[in-house]
């Protein structure tokens, strides 16, 4: 079955594992065998559910990041495996952004499951799964690898959106979300077959370089295409987005809302560069300008009218994979990997005001109840100053007004699509972000605006608390200074830059 | 002092920071805090003024680089066009506040840190030379602003609030695409990135692209100004915002629609302004006549002051699209004007209201009999907005109807009738509100003006009188860079005279915009080079 990958890759020699061969692996292998560790732990300790998961497990993300941070400043590049995985600064990236959203998942999940009486430690590991798998997603152009890394992301996710069992809601949105999923899934296997089929080949690299004329190909490429997109949730395949989004525990949501679209646009990065022999000869460009107009228009609209705070939220992040689909149209249209450094700038910007966002959700939501009507939320401003700054923040980023970093992600973004001549595309785009303004407002009205309708008692968090605090911090330091040098931490924008710079 | 700007515009910011750790218990602190930032900065437009040389280029330079990577720079400097708006920003915002010592008695922290913040912004923006820069200060005054009418405003604030925010975000963003295309167009003609205003002055767009970009900034300052028919957003939101947000938003929120114009939009695109130039004019005239007519059938006193407002920022549009130095001198006077004589009104309706909680101008009459001071500061201010000679308003709207006759007489004819119409409807608005009977009874005990109330509007009172009768002092100071600015609407060597507009383009153009940029900022630039070589 490898004959082809053998032919085209010709050395393909099980590797000398010894002397650190395997270290570009490191953050795949700690999520991976961490989780691992973490399931027999629970099944050990099943009796006894006080174990503190949320701090055992954040040990993982924050051992991925420090690896990361070793090969800061990264080298060109690396593989394992022939092209089976590739280590490079791109990936790195992706990887990070992957693990800050797994640590921050992990941290608003203890506090979060604990008001919902679902405390477990499986939980935990199911995080750490799907994380490796978007790790491992983001890291290959080699096709079965790649569906690896999809089903490692997927099969976990889909558990932890039902993980409230008790919960219709819940388990409703588990089943659409496993339906749906298995759906893309097998789009995206067809897709993978098509391509083997065309050119004898798994490694994508190779075979859309190969034979980007045959038609079989292409069929295989944008059935591939349609899965990525899937995953990212743009239009026409954003239907379950909000209905997931609404079911999944909060604390998941925070988590599957970030990760799996820094994981899916950094894979679709990949993809398309390594496609654009194909794009020049169908009319990818052309067809990705329709989906990022169809998506931002579509969440925005449907947004519009949401009074539930995570349906607004999960609209709107369909909304925002629109912002990054502008990105990736200038990017397939002109091969310029600068279009990709925006997109990678603003799923930083992205993961840190959802998660904000949803931590601020989180903290507000009493015990066993969550406060989820925007409606509810009125007088909360005044009654905790501080997360409604917070969530000011959050919003105003969101929304794109400066000087969040929203607003300079998506001023990256447009700028590179302006420079690849897409003003049309663009000016819809901030028009769209006008719109988007209407209703990121209407929770600023509902906090600060409206008299408050209902005693108030917060729980405190130490661990949630400072994870919003990081984030509306972070957001707008980076929002602010997205190119200034601190002691001991790249300049964003150079780094995002050098992250695209050497992608194969 | 070297960065005297960037101590006026971060001054605010930063108290707002340092504010947000006080306790909101502790609010003499607060406020006294906030009046002593607003103070000192005041002082510090101050030593700007006592620097500031009455020459044509830009000046007080300062250049650092903020977001190399994309051509993004922290560039401020001053010229005659932006140097009384500045003092006039530092001296209302203070005022304000102080004015709003009884009337803002609930979210005292918030209220204060947002009008610093608020301050922050109108700042920036007028002094702000890079067009990154200029774009985040326009965007970051858009939420305290919309607080302050949302949060302290009256039964409808937050239908205005929101409006208020929609409309301007609108116009703003399509401005940020036209920023983006000039900075592409800019980079496609001399390899440089830059969003420097001063060196994209240099460039001549091609006229076709300038339509565009022109008509994209001109709705973000439309918008703002605002000029006819997009006004609809600024009644709702003066007659919902607390005085203090009413007297900011009318002081200087408008203005910078209007100084839009004249440091952005006009230069910018000199062809399509003239191009445009029929509409604007036509435009401006529609503004000042139908502000003039509704505000004469408003009941609600905030109301009539708000489309006022329209009425004569309509003169200042006028003045600009003349395209000669008495419209743009008498457009930027306006400006000034309009700031101290609309902000002492809505300040004055603000004292009524705190009394008798209503606007209703059918709710009052007669009150000279009871509040004498307050009717001479009333009749006083409303002579100087409806034009009186000898008042501020007469210097400002007699050059915008000068310069308007010289450019086309249709419009500086009916025009001139605006100013008739505005001495009906604020005459008469002063004779239904304070003279004839007193027969409403709740006014019989109605107080006069207080101290701090006097003391308030002591400083706007003196600079109406000074203004009207001593115009040439500020005129003389603002003319050399109005005259520069005009320069890229005329042809070369018939600078000022009638029909002899054009725009300026090659090397003409490149001569004119080393002009402006003055001898600081090609030092300061050459030397920055220098060092990273």
């Amino acid at each position: 079955m490898n004959s082809g990958s053998m032919a085209s890759g010709a050395a393909l020699v099980f590797p000398d594992l010894s002397g650190g061969a395997l270290n570009p692996l490191l953050p795949f292998l700690i999520l991976s065998v961490g989780a691992l560790v973490l399931l027999l732990l629970d099944s050990l300790f099943a009796k006894r559910n006080n174990l503190p998961w949320a701090m055992i497990s954040s040990v993982l993300p924050l051992l991925a990041l420090a690896t990361y941070a070793t090969r800061w400043p990264g080298q060109s590049g690396t593989t394992v495996f022939g092209p089976m995985y590739i280590e490079d600064p791109f990936a790195s990236f992706v990887g990070i952004l992957v693990c800050i959203a797994t640590l921050f998942g992990m941290l608003l999940s203890e506090t979060y499951l604990k008001k919902m009486g679902r405390y477990r430690g499986d939980y935990f590991a199911l995080l750490a799964f799907s994380a490796s798998g978007m790790v491992l997603f983001a890291s290959t152009t080699e096709f079965l690898t790649l569906f690896l890394g999809l089903e490692l992301l997927s099969i976990p996710v889909y558990i932890l959106t039902g993980f409230l069992r008790r919960d219709q809601k819940s388990l409703e949105a588990a089943m659409k979300y496993f339906l749906l999923g298995a759906f893309s899934s097998a789009l995206f296997l067809f897709g993978g077959a098509f391509i083997y089929g065309a050119t004898g080949t798994t490694d994508l690299a190779v075979a859309l370089r190969s034979a980007p004329q045959s038609p079989m190909l292409q069929i295989g490429f944008v059935l591939l295409l349609s899965g990525f997109l899937f995953k990212a949730a743009t239009v026409p395949f954003h239907m379950w987005t909000p209905d997931v989004y609404e079911g999944a525990p909060t604390a998941v949501t925070a988590f599957m809302a970030t990760s799996i679209k820094a994981a899916s646009f950094g894979a679709l990065g990949r993809l398309l560069y390594n496609a654009a022999p194909v794009t020049q000869i169908l009319p990818i460009p052309d067809m990705l300008w329709w989906i990022a107009v169809l998506t931002m228009t579509v969440g925005n609209f449907a947004a519009l009218t949401q009074s539930n705070i995570k349906r607004m939220l999960a609209y709107s992040s369909i909304a925002h994979a629109g912002y990054m689909t502008v990105g990736l149209v200038s990017f397939a249209s002109s091969g310029d990997t600068e279009a990709l450094a925006g997109v990678l700038y603003y799923l930083l910007a992205y993961t840190l005001m959802n998660i904000g966002a949803f931590g601020v959700v989180i903290l507000w939501s009493e015990k066993g109840t969550e406060r989820l009507e925007i409606g509810e939320y009125a007088g909360l401003g005044w009654k905790t100053p501080a997360l409604g700054l917070a969530m000011t923040i959050f919003m105003i980023s969101l929304a794109g007004i400066p000087p969040a970093a929203g607003f300079f992600g998506k001023y990256y973004i447009f700028r590179n699509a302006v420079e690849h001549g897409y003003v049309s595309l663009v000016v819809l785009g901030v028009l769209n972000s006008a719109l988007s303004v209407y209703y990121y407002l209407r929770v600023l009205v509902a906090l600060y605006m409206r008299p408050a309708t209902r005693e108030f008692t917060m729980d405190r968090s130490v661990v949630v608390g400072s994870v919003v605090a990081f984030c509306g911090l972070a957001l707008l330091w980076i929002g602010i200074a997205p190119d200034t040098v601190l002691p001991g931490v790249p300049a964003l924008v150079g780094w995002v830059r050098e992250s695209v710079l050497t992608l194969r | 002092m070297d960065s005297v700007l960037s101590w006026i515009t971060f001054l605010p910011i930063v108290t707002a920071v340092l504010l947000l750790a006080v306790p909101k218990e502790r609010e003499g602190l607060i406020r006294g805090a906030t009046v002593l930032s607003m103070a000192l900065t005041f002082i510090f437009s101050l030593v700007m003024l006592a620097n500031f040389r009455p020459i044509a280029e830009m000046q007080m330079i300062e250049q650092a680089a903020w977001i190399p990577s994309l051509g993004i720079s922290y560039l401020l400097g001053v010229d005659g066009i932006s140097v009384f708006l500045i003092l006039l920003t530092t001296l209302l915002t203070p005022l304000v506040v102080l004015s709003s010592r009884h009337a803002i008695t609930e979210r005292v922290k918030e209220f204060h840190i947002l009008m610093l913040v608020l301050q922050t912004g109108m700042l920036g923006a007028f002094v702000a030379l890079d067009l990154f820069l200029f774009y985040v200060f326009w965007e970051v005054m858009l939420l305290p602003m919309y607080l302050l009418i949302g949060v302290w405003g009256g039964h409808r604030r937050i239908y205005a609030a929101v409006k208020f925010v929609l409309y301007t975000i609108v116009g703003s963003l399509l401005m940020l695409v036209a920023i983006l295309c000039i900075y592409f167009d800019h980079h496609a003609q001399t390899g440089q990135y830059t969003f420097s205003l001063l060196e994209i002055y240099r460039t001549s767009f091609a006229p076709a692209r300038q339509m565009w970009y022109f008509a994209a900034f001109a709705l973000a300052f439309a918008i703002k100004v605002p000029i006819f028919p997009l006004h609809t957003w600024l009644p709702d939101a003066h007659v919902e915002a607390p005085t203090a947000g009413s007297v900011i938003l009318a002081g200087v929120l408008l203005k910078l629609g209007t100084y839009g114009f004249l440091r952005f939009a006009l230069p910018l695109f000199p062809a399509a302004a003239l191009a445009f130039q029929p509409l604007f004019l036509t435009l401006a005239t529609v503004g000042i006549i139908y502000g003039a007519l509704v505000a004469m059938v408003q009941t609600d006193i905030k109301k009539l002051v708000a489309y006022s407002s329209v009425s004569h920022l309509g003169y200042c549009v006028l003045g600009l699209f003349s395209f000669n130095l008495q419209g743009y001198a008498g457009s930027l006077y306006q400006m000034l004007n309009h700031g101290l004589s609309t902000g002492a009104l809505f300040l004055l309706v603000g004292v009524i209201y705190e009394r008798r909680h209503t606007r209703d101008i059918a709710e009052f009459g007669g009150l000279a009999q009871v509040i004498p001071w307050f009717t001479v500061v009333f009749v006083y201010v409303t002579l100087s907005s409806v034009g009186l000679p000898g008042l501020n308003g007469f210097v400002g709207e007699f050059l915008v109807l000068m310069g308007a006759f010289g450019e086309n007489r249709l419009a500086a004819v009916i025009s001139a009738g605006g100013v008739v119409l505005g001495a009906v409807y604020m005459l008469w608005l002063a004779k239904r509100f304070l003279f004839g009977e007193l027969s409403n009874d709740k006014n019989k005990t109605l107080k006069d003006l207080t101290a701090r109330e006097a003391w308030v509007l002591a400083p706007i009172l003196v600079l109406i009188a000074y203004m009207g009768i001593q115009p040439k002092p500020m005129l003389s100071m603002m003319e050399p860079s109005l005259k520069l600015n005009l320069e890229a609407v005329s042809r070369p060597g018939r600078a000022g005279h009638s029909g002899g507009h054009g725009a300026l383009i090659g090397a003409d153009r490149e001569r004119w915009a080393l002009a402006v940029m003055g001898t600081e900022y090609r030092r300061d630039t050459a030397s920055a080079q220098g060092g990273v070589q």
